[in-house]
């Protein structure tokens, strides 16, 4: 009973980091039932995770905008523009891939430095700046596909990022022996960060939960690795795409957490002002921050490019009012200075699960859009009505 | 005159599990200048708030009777209507508007729907006069200073036929001139019969003003003293504010020694090009090691532009001049120069921009000198968390933990966290830009304690400080400003609150 009451105040008490991750769980097991269990099969979660890839890199980004209380449109149009690039350089300069992705990388960064120039030494309203941009990549993805249509990538390297598996090894009763290595390290690597974590504060006299609740929790997200690493690798194993977003959540989530640029970005999205007066160079961190989301635009260019196998004329549509609404499903806050990265992940694969799960009940496209845009606003209620509370 | 005008019987008002208010009685009579006093968070405001129907009926226990009648206020145009009007430290004008719109927004005069603005500056003239202020109604709010803005606010309440007028430290932003108009204008309609509540921490105000003082702590009546009968005084208030006798708010140093120069303008200006203005000029100053040099003036002399002149912010102004730092020139472009030349600037806006109010307090504390507990960009928290505790500790920060957020604490202990946030920094020179302000009576003991113990420790201190008590009771030497410039320095000695404010007002 204590423990049951421990566990209920812990639950109200963190309702705003765990309610994404219980809405996540709730949507997926209605889809289970909906769907006869399809939607839990390997083959649906590893599509279902290589389809969020994308956007899930766009949105740890945009995240990262939103709060230094900035916004960026252009996002979705340069990864298109980038992503033809790539094709290009690949195709008709006939450049091999180890070449191509740095230099498509390199020129993500250059590009949101631009935006990055003309929010911060300019002074021009991000909104404004990035509307341009959406403009003008639009404009060069069609300069760049304009003489061949579709361009289509023949580079099985490349192609690999978007729709390979990492190799197995071997196979073990049936399963993909790296895959399971790779969610053994993972489990591994949290308990060791959990225990140390709590281990730090208990020194330090700060509340900590009881050690049955600790030993819950562990357990708990421990089986959700080990189920998910299961589910993986009784289909083709972990994909190229998986490793990459989750490489992209650990180097993000550690510069966040842990790093003094990670601080100085939430410190400048909280107050602008008092950032400054704190020697903090705030044009600084708006030009990283800028050069970093231009950086996974080309990064989400390059995954959207390898999944089609192929550049498009109008790759890169929508792509950033998808990011953005997995942000903000992932609980950033419109006002600056609140947001994760792991949220931020986990708000795309939402919005990649409500599809995935909506396409396979044969639901169609305009209820699918209304249903979606429903869960964005419910997201948000929810992110407003605690903070309420909170107060 | 012992006809009462309102009567607040048994209040309580709780915020989740916090009792703000526990069966507080509260009693005004007709025509009288009723001050309320107390510490910060002592539950002031929100018996104001209770009274003007910011919290619902319903929303607290006990009753209000107001002219004669029990009141039910569901929202606070209900109190308006009975003929309360509260005025607010933080005024609430409109900058882009013109004086009449602000008077009668919300109130607007028309005819068949249609506003009449002709009547409105017509009428909103008379309310101007009413208030002796001397401007024409089409001028932009923003075009007014602090204490001008004030008296519109007061016409606007006049306006609406105001019985009661409820002012929630009206005098915190003005000068000593503005003030004295202020409290002027309030013994005025005292005449009319307008009876007045005035919250206020200047005590002086206090026994000037009031004919009955009510002082509240930790959210409960402790009593009324009438004026009358001469009990308001400001041992007699202070005793009950703090439930103890604070013989002398100034601690005293022990040793006084000076050393060399930490820091010295010579011919230094600043202009403001979004001002079109110098907001300083000429100006000659200098610390020396273990001084602290108060920094006098009125609201708008250009105290804080110069500090933050000097706090690397060339970025806003053009500067000119010299800076030396230790006897040697120095040139602070960004705040971060600022900081490694060993300058720390401590704002008057501790909520606007001195610290991140979602944060926790280590966080807020560390954000300094982040790099000064990190290797390779990698921040060390067990290192931080240490060096926040010690803080907390060192400057009696009041909370359960280091984890809360800075938000949740009260002026006083968010000002020790400013504090700490630049101790951690460890300056050479820290600036105070109003240290005291808005914080109670036992706060601004510890941090005078604290600046103290800084001097010893063979720090300087600029103190900028509107109260010239703070300015005389602390300082070695007195820089006055006026106008963007150095008016005159004066010793220790020779400093007293005539010399002070001649100077400021020339």
């Amino acid at each position: 009973m204590r423990l049951f009451n421990e566990a209920k105040q812990l639950i109200k008490e963190n309702i705003r980091d765990y309610g994404m991750y219980i809405a996540l769980i709730i949507i997926m097991i209605t889809f289970t039932i909906l769907t006869n269990g399809l939607f839990m099969s390997s083959r649906n979660i590893s599509n279902l995770l290589d389809s969020a890839g994308y956007i899930a890199v766009l949105a740890v980004g945009v995240m990262l905008v939103i709060v230094i209380r900035h916004i960026d449109l252009s996002i979705g149009f340069l990864a298109g523009f980038l992503g033809a690039i790539a094709a290009i350089l690949l195709m008709y300069v006939g450049l091999p891939v180890y070449i191509v992705i740095p230099i498509i990388l390199i020129l993500g960064i250059c590009a949101g430095s631009v935006t990055g120039f003309l929010v911060a030494k300019v002074g021009i309203p991000a909104f404004v700046a990035t509307l341009a941009g959406w403009l003008i990549y639009r404009g060069a993805i069609l300069l760049a596909t304009e003489k061949s249509g579709t361009i289509v990538v023949e580079n099985e390297a490349f192609n690999a990022i978007g729709n390979g598996y990492i190799p197995s090894i071997a196979q073990v009763g049936g399963l993909h022996l790296l895959s399971l290595i790779v969610g053994a390290l993972g489990i591994i690597f949290y308990i060791y960060s959990a225990v140390k974590n709590r281990r730090n504060k208990i020194k330090y006299n700060f509340e900590v939960v009881s050690k049955e609740i600790f030993i819950i929790q562990l357990v708990f997200v421990s089986a959700i690795i080990a189920y998910i690493t299961w589910l993986l690798a009784g289909y083709n194993g972990f994909s190229w795409t998986v490793m990459i977003i989750l490489l992209v959540v650990f180097v993000y989530h550690f510069i966040t957490t842990k790093t003094v640029i990670g601080r100085h970005i939430y410190a400048v999205g909280s107050n602008p002002e008092a950032a400054h007066l704190s020697g903090i160079n705030v044009k600084k961190i708006t030009f990283l921050v800028f050069g970093s989301m231009g950086m996974l635009s080309a990064l989400s260019g390059i995954l959207f490019t390898s999944r089609l196998q192929s550049a498009t004329t109008t790759a890169g549509t929508l792509f950033e009012l998808d990011a953005i609404a997995a942000a903000f499903v992932g609980g950033v806050s419109a006002a600056g200075g609140v947001g994760k990265v792991t949220g931020a992940v986990i708000g795309a694969v939402v919005m990649a699960t409500l599809t995935n799960g909506m396409n396979l009940m044969g639901v169609g496209i305009a209820p699918q859009y209304i249903i979606r845009g429903g869960v964005l606003a419910l997201a948000v209620i929810f992110d407003v009505m605690t903070r309420r509370q909170r107060a | 005159m012992s006809e009462s005008i309102l009567e607040m019987k048994q209040i309580s008002k709780e915020f989740t599990g916090v009792k703000a208010l526990s069966n507080v009685n509260f009693k005004v009579e007709k025509g009288e200048i009723h001050c309320l006093v107390g510490e910060n968070g002592a539950g002031k405001s929100t018996l104001m708030k209770v009274l003007s129907g910011v919290y619902p009926y319903g929303n607290y226990e006990g009753d209000i009777v107001f002219d004669g009648s029990v009141q039910r206020f569901n929202k606070i145009n209900d109190s308006v209507d009975a003929g309360i009007a509260i005025i607010y430290q933080e005024l609430a004008l409109f900058p882009d508007l013109a004086v009449y719109e602000n008077i009668y927004i919300g109130n607007e005069i028309q005819k068949g729907g249609v506003l009449d603005w002709n009547k409105a500056i017509d009428d909103s003239r008379k309310m101007l006069e009413k208030v002796n202020l001397k401007v024409n109604p089409e001028v932009l709010i923003k075009d007014l200073g602090v204490g001008k803005q004030q008296l519109v606010e007061i016409a606007k309440a006049l306006s609406k036929e105001v019985k009661l007028l409820i002012l929630d430290e009206p005098t915190a932003a003005l000068n000593e001139d503005d003030s004295e108009n202020l409290l002027n204008l309030l013994r005025e309609l005292k005449k009319q019969g307008i009876t007045c509540i005035m919250i206020s921490h200047k005590l002086k105000e206090v026994i000037a003003i009031a004919d009955k003082a009510t002082v509240i702590r930790d959210g409960e009546t402790i009593c009324t003293l009438d004026g009358s009968k001469g009990e308001i005084t400001e041992a007699a208030i202070i005793k009950n504010m703090v439930g103890r006798e604070i013989e002398d708010i100034y601690p005293k140093r022990a040793k006084k020694e000076f050393g060399d120069k930490v820091l010295e303008l010579v011919n230094w200006s600043a202009y403001a090009p979004q001002l079109g203005r110098y907001v300083a000029k000429d100006v000659n100053f200098n610390v020396r090691k273990g001084e602290i040099v108060g920094l006098a003036g009125l609201m708008g002399a250009g105290r804080t532009e110069l500090a933050r002149s000097i706090f690397g912010n060339s970025e806003s102004y053009k500067l000119a001049g010299d800076l030396f730092v230790h006897g040697k020139p120095a040139k602070l472009k960004h705040t971060s120069d600022a900081i490694k030349a060993g300058i720390a600037y401590v704002t008057e806006d501790r909520k606007g921009d001195g610290l991140f109010l979602l944060q926790d307090i280590k966080n807020n504390i560390s954000v300094g000198n982040l790099s000064g507990i990190s290797s390779r960009g990698v921040v060390n928290e067990n290192e931080e968390i240490k060096i926040a505790e010690e803080y907390k500790e060192s400057l009696t920060i009041k909370t359960p933990n280091i984890q809360q957020l800075v938000g949740n604490l009260s002026g006083g202990n968010q000002q020790k966290v400013s504090l700490g946030k630049w101790l951690f920094v460890s300056p050479k020179l820290l600036i105070l830009d109003e240290p005291t302000r808005g914080i109670d009576v036992g706060a601004k003991f510890e941090i005078y304690s604290v600046m103290n113990e800084l001097i010893e420790a063979g720090m300087s201190i600029i103190m900028i400080s509107s109260e010239l008590g703070e300015v005389l009771g602390m300082s070695d030497r007195v820089y006055v400003m006026a106008e963007g410039e150095i008016k005159g320095e004066l010793s220790s000695e020779e400093a007293d609150q005539e010399k002070i404010m001649q100077l400021a007002t020339q």
